[in-house]
């Protein structure tokens, strides 16, 4: 059974990097899983599960030239990993806010030690140059409920972060 | 009683669409039976469709009520059920037995009518709101041969979905 790896890849974005990417990984036999791909800050990032039946200098060696050819940095380490092990969010929190630092760390850690586990957090610099406005989503697990997120939340208001929390009740049908 | 096998995708029939119900005699009671029965042997699971059995037929199971905090009317039995008022729309999180270990989000009506036929063939109408609005729409998709895959919208990037601004 072919080992997991996890390749980070990150350089300026454009058109064509998934493609040429996912083509090379192909040819060399690889199956990918699961992954995260996004522009950031004109940065075009990539976090992907590559299975493969090799040493990750094989693979490394697979993927360089054309990491190389579209100047991306590139990281390959070899993971601990398995499919369908996903964990289901049960909350879902968004918060906003004139930009300031310390916003994820404040959110974040009130949230920690309310129980919270973050399982997917995306957040985004908005409006314009000279009034930025901080968005972040965040879903997760409540391990100690929702209640306590929410009194966690409800002290942000002050420190002038919007927040807004909606529980996640997945329907199976 | 039986607990009946559930096809899964990539399994093509589950993309077909089902036939009416014309007959409402003792094996279809027994059918009706079975189904539930296999939808209460899986976790949690609220709605199940004959199509994810096998079985063609525009037949639907679906309760919420197990969980108190959602509005419902109990166990409802939707034999070619038609909803014929849809108002509103909101995002929530689906998963399917038919699409083991993946939910995702899909946009539902918030309040819908529906008239469906009973298990003896009677004609019933229902108001569904919330989780079990979904949850309906959720299985007579199954009658069209869609998937909860075949109505995704992202997960990322979401608006606010804040029904009430609070002070």
């Amino acid at each position: 059974m072919a080992k997991w790896f996890m390749l980070t890849l990150v350089g300026e974005d454009r058109p064509g990097i998934v493609a040429k990417l996912t083509h090379a990984l192909f040819e060399a036999g690889c199956n990918l899983g699961e992954a995260s791909m996004m522009r950031l800050g004109g940065n075009f990032t990539m976090m992907l599960m590559v299975g493969f039946d090799g040493k990750s200098k094989t693979l490394s060696d697979v993927v360089t030239p054309v990491s190389e050819s579209l100047n991306l940095h590139l990281h390959v380490d070899e993971i601990n990993a398995a499919l369908h092990t996903h964990l289901e969010p049960d909350v879902r929190i968004s918060v906003y806010g004139a930009d300031r630092t310390g916003i994820v760390s404040e959110v974040t850690g009130a949230l920690a030690e309310s129980g919270l586990h973050i399982l997917d957090l995306e957040s985004d610099v908005a409006g314009s140059k000279d009034s930025p406005i901080y968005v972040m989503h965040i879903e997760g697990h409540a391990a100690e409920g929702i209640d306590s997120l929410r009194a966690a939340l409800s002290l942000m208001k002050d420190r002038g972060i919007e927040t807004s929390l909606e529980e996640i009740d997945t329907l199976i049908g | 009683m039986a607990i009946l096998n559930i096809l899964v995708f990539p399994d093509p029939v589950l993309k077909q669409a089902s036939e009416p119900v014309t007959e409402f005699d003792a094996e279809f009671k027994q059918f009706i039976a079975d189904l539930d029965e296999t939808r209460l042997d899986a976790p949690g699971c609220v709605g199940i469709a004959a199509p994810q059995v096998g079985r063609f037929q525009r037949v639907a199971l679906v309760d919420v009520s197990a969980n108190p905090k959602h509005k419902s009317n109990g166990y409802m039995v939707l034999v070619n059920p038609e909803i014929i008022e849809w108002e509103g729309y909101k995002k929530g999180r689906e998963g399917c037995l038919s699409v083991p270990d993946y939910t995702g989000n899909v946009m539902r009506a918030t309040s819908i009518v529906i008239e469906a036929q009973d298990a003896d063939g009677v004609m019933q109408r229902y108001e569904c709101e919330g989780f079990e609005a979904r949850a309906v729409q959720h299985e007579i998709d199954h009658l069209d041969g869609l998937l909860f895959l075949d109505r995704l919208v992202s997960r990322r990037n979401d608006l606010f979905e804040r029904k009430v601004y609070k002070k």
